[in-house]
C-alpha cells in the first residue's frame, strides 16, 4: 500500500518532492493565515465572557494542536527510519524538530498572554501547561542529542530513540484535562457533532489551523532540503544543483563562467 | 545462567572497588536535601509540605550523576564491545547490568531515606508512602535512564546532555510519586498513584532492555 | 467588522497589550525561523560552490604542474 512512498528513501527524489511541494505550502500558508487572522481579529464576534482577548485563540489553539501533531510526525519519521533504515526519514525528523519547538513556544507564550487577563496568572502548574512545557523540553532534547554526534547517521538514530521515548507524553497532554481538574478549559473542537464554540468563531480557527499546518510544511521542506544538501554534499547531483543556482544568479561572473568551462 | 551471574558479580565487584563513586551521589543527595531547610525555611510545616518533592528531586538529580557509571567503565576498557560481540542477547545483558546498578545506587538511598524524612519532618504515614514510591519508582529511573545512558556513552559532553534528556521523561514519575506522599499526608488513600507507577515500571521492565540494547548498538556503531 | 473604528480595533476592547503581544511574538517567531531556514539554504549551496571552486583550482594547479614537467 505504501509503495508510492518508497522512491522518497532516496535523497534526490526527496529533494525534488520538497521543491514541488514548497510553493503550494507557502501560498497555502500565506492565504490561510491572512484570511484566518483577519477574520479572527476583525470579523469574528466578541466572546460574551472574555471580550476581545479571546481572539488569541486563533493562534493559541492551532499552535498547541500542531505542536503535538509535529511531535507525533517526528516520532513516526523516527520509527520509519528505525524500521526501514531510511536516511530521509531521520532527516525529515530533524527538519521538523525546530519548527515544532517554535509552535510549542508560541502555544505557551500566547497561553500565558491569554491567561493573564482572563484568569489573573501568566502561569500555573496545572497538568496541561506542565505537559506542554515538558513537550518543549523534549523537542530541545532531541535537537541537542542530534547535535552532539559528529556522525549524523548515528545522530539520527539516537535522536530517533529519544523522540519515541518522549511520544508517550503526547496522550498525557491530550487527556490531562479530563484526568485532573485543571484551570485550563476543556477541548473546544474535538466534539464534532456538538462543538461548544459558535460557527462564526469556529471557521477562522479551522482556517488558521490549516494555515499553520501549511507553514510547518513549508518550513520543513526548506529545512529538509538543507539537511539533504548538508549530508549529501559530495554527491554530483548536489554539486550540479549548487552550481546551477550560482550560475543562474550571477551570469556575468567570470569565476563561475570559467568554472563551467573547466568542469 | 552462570554467564549472567558472572556479569552481575563483576559489576558488583567493580562497584565496590570504587567506593568513593558510590558514596559521592549519596553525599550529594544528603547535602541537597540539607540546602532546603537552610535556603527556604526551617519551619517544620514548610518542610513537611515541600519534603516529598525535595526528596524525590534530590533522588532524581543524584541518580543522574550515578547513572553515567552504568556503561562508562565497560566502554573504556573495551568490555562493552566484548559484550556486544559475544553473541549473548544484549537486552538480557543490559537488564542484568541495570539490576546491579540499581542495587548499588538506589538501595543505599532507601536506607538513607529515614534520615532524610526526619530532616524534612515527614510523618510516619508520609514516610511509608515515600518508601513505597521509592521502591517502585527508582527501578524506573534506572531502566529509562539506561536508555539515554546507552545513547550518550562515549560522548564527551555526556553529563549535562544526559540530564537534559532524562529530566523531562522523569517528570510524570515525580508528579505521581509526590502526589502519593501528599495524599498520605492528608490521610487519603494513594493506591491509584502507586498503581500507575507500578504500571509504568512493568512497562519499562518489559521494553526498556530492548531499547537499551538498541541504544548501545546506535552509539557503538 | 466587529469594531466601530480602527482605534477600537487597535484597542481590542481593552486587551490591546495581550492580544498584540501574542500576535506580534507569534509572527515574529515564525518569521525568524522561516528567514533562518532560507538563509541556511543559501549558505549551504554557497558552501558547495566554494568547495567545487576549490577542487577545480587544485585540479588546475595539478595539471599545470604536469604540463610544466
Amino acid at each position: 500500500m505504501w509503495k508510492w512512498l518508497h522512491p522518497y528513501a532516496k535523497t534526490e527524489r526527496a529533494y525534488q518532492l520538497c521543491l514541488t511541494l514548497q510553493p503550494w505550502f507557502w501560498v497555502g500558508a500565506l492565504a490561510c493565515l491572512s484570511v484566518g487572522t483577519v477574520w479572527g481579529l476583525a470579523f469574528a464576534p466578541q466572546d460574551y465572557q472574555q471580550g476581545d482577548s479571546f481572539r488569541i485563540i486563533y493562534i493559541h489553539v492551532p499552535s498547541a494542536i500542531l505542536s503535538m501533531g509535529t511531535y507525533v510526525a517526528m516520532a513516526i519519521a523516527a520509527l520509519v527510519g528505525m524500521v526501514w533504515q531510511w536516511r530521509t526519514a531521520y532527516m525529515s525528523m530533524i527538519a521538523m524538530a525546530p519548527i515544532g519547538a517554535v509552535m510549542t513556544f508560541i502555544a505557551l507564550f500566547t497561553g500565558a498572554a491569554w491567561g493573564k487577563p482572563m484568569w489573573g496568572a501568566w502561569w500555573v502548574w496545572d497538568a496541561r501547561l506542565t505537559s506542554e512545557l515538558i513537550l518543549l523540553f523534549l523537542y530541545m532534547g532531541v535537537i541537542a542529542l542530534y547535535g552532539a554526534f559528529e556522525d549524523k547517521q548515528q545522530a539520527g538514530k539516537a535522536a530517533g530513540v529519544m523522540a519515541l521515548v518522549g511520544v508517550v507524553n503526547i496522550p498525557i497532554i491530550h487527556y490531562s484535562v479530563e484526568w485532573w481538574n485543571t484551570l485550563h478549559q476543556g477541548a473546544t473542537i474535538s466534539k464534532f457533532d456538538n462543538p461548544s464554540i459558535a460557527p462564526e468563531m469556529l471557521w477562522p480557527l479551522l482556517i488558521n489551523l490549516l494555515g499553520f499546518a501549511f507553514f510547518i510544511g513549508a518550513v520543513t521542506t526548506v529545512r529538509l532540503r538543507n539537511e539533504i544538501v548538508l549530508r549529501e554534499m559530495h554527491r554530483p547531483w548536489v554539486q550540479a544543483l549548487a552550481m546551477n543556482k550560482a550560475l543562474n544568479q550571477q551570469p556575468g561572473d567570470a569565476a563561475t563562467a570559467s568554472l563551467k568551462e573547466g568542469s | 545462567m552462570s554467564l549472567y551471574q558472572g556479569i552481575f558479580k563483576r559489576d558488583m565487584q567493580v562497584a565496590f572497588k570504587q567506593k568513593a563513586e558510590l558514596v559521592q551521589p549519596l553525599m550529594f543527595l544528603l547535602m541537597v536535601v540539607t540546602l532546603f531547610p537552610l535556603g527556604v525555611s526551617p519551619s517544620p510545616d514548610t518542610l513537611q509540605r515541600i519534603g516529598p518533592g525535595v526528596i524525590w528531586i534530590a533522588a532524581i538529580l543524584s541518580s543522574l550523576m550515578a547513572m553515567e557509571r552504568l556503561f562508562r567503565d565497560d566502554f573504556q576498557d573495551g568490555s562493552l564491545e566484548q559484550y556486544m560481540l559475544s553473541g549473548m542477547p544484549l537486552p538480557a545483558v543490559s537488564a542484568v547490568k541495570v539490576a546491579a546498578h540499581w542495587l548499588v545506587s538506589f538501595v543505599p538511598l532507601l536506607l538513607l531515606s529515614p534520615l532524610l524524612a526526619m530532616f524534612l519532618n515527614l510523618t510516619v504515614d508520609m514516610y511509608i508512602a515515600l518508601v513505597l514510591t521509592l521502591i517502585l519508582g527508582t527501578p524506573l529511573l534506572s531502566l529509562i535512564g539506561a536508555i539515554a545512558v546507552g545513547l550518550t556513552v562515549g560522548l564527551q559532553k555526556g553529563g549535562v546532555l544526559l540530564a537534559l534528556l532524562l529530566i523531562p521523561v522523569f517528570i510524570p514519575l515525580l508528579i505521581f510519586a509526590t502526589s502519593a506522599v501528599d495524599s498520605a499526608a492528608l490521610q487519603l488513600p494513594y493506591h491509584a498513584q502507586l498503581a500507575i507507577i507500578a504500571a509504568m515500571l512493568l512497562l519499562a521492565a518489559a521494553l526498556a532492555p530492548f531499547a537499551i540494547a538498541y541504544s548501545l548498538k546506535v552509539s557503538q556503531n | 467588522m466587529q469594531f466601530e473604528s480602527f482605534a477600537d480595533f487597535l484597542n481590542m476592547g481593552g486587551y490591546a497589550f495581550y492580544v498584540w503581544l501574542s500576535f506580534g511574538v507569534t509572527f515574529l517567531a515564525m518569521g525568524i525561523i522561516a528567514i533562518q531556514s532560507f538563509s541556511k539554504h543559501r549558505d549551504l549551496l554557497k558552501q558547495v560552490v566554494v568547495e567545487q571552486e576549490r577542487k577545480a583550482r587544485i585540479k588546475q594547479a595539478r595539471q599545470q604542474q604536469q604540463d610544466s614537467m
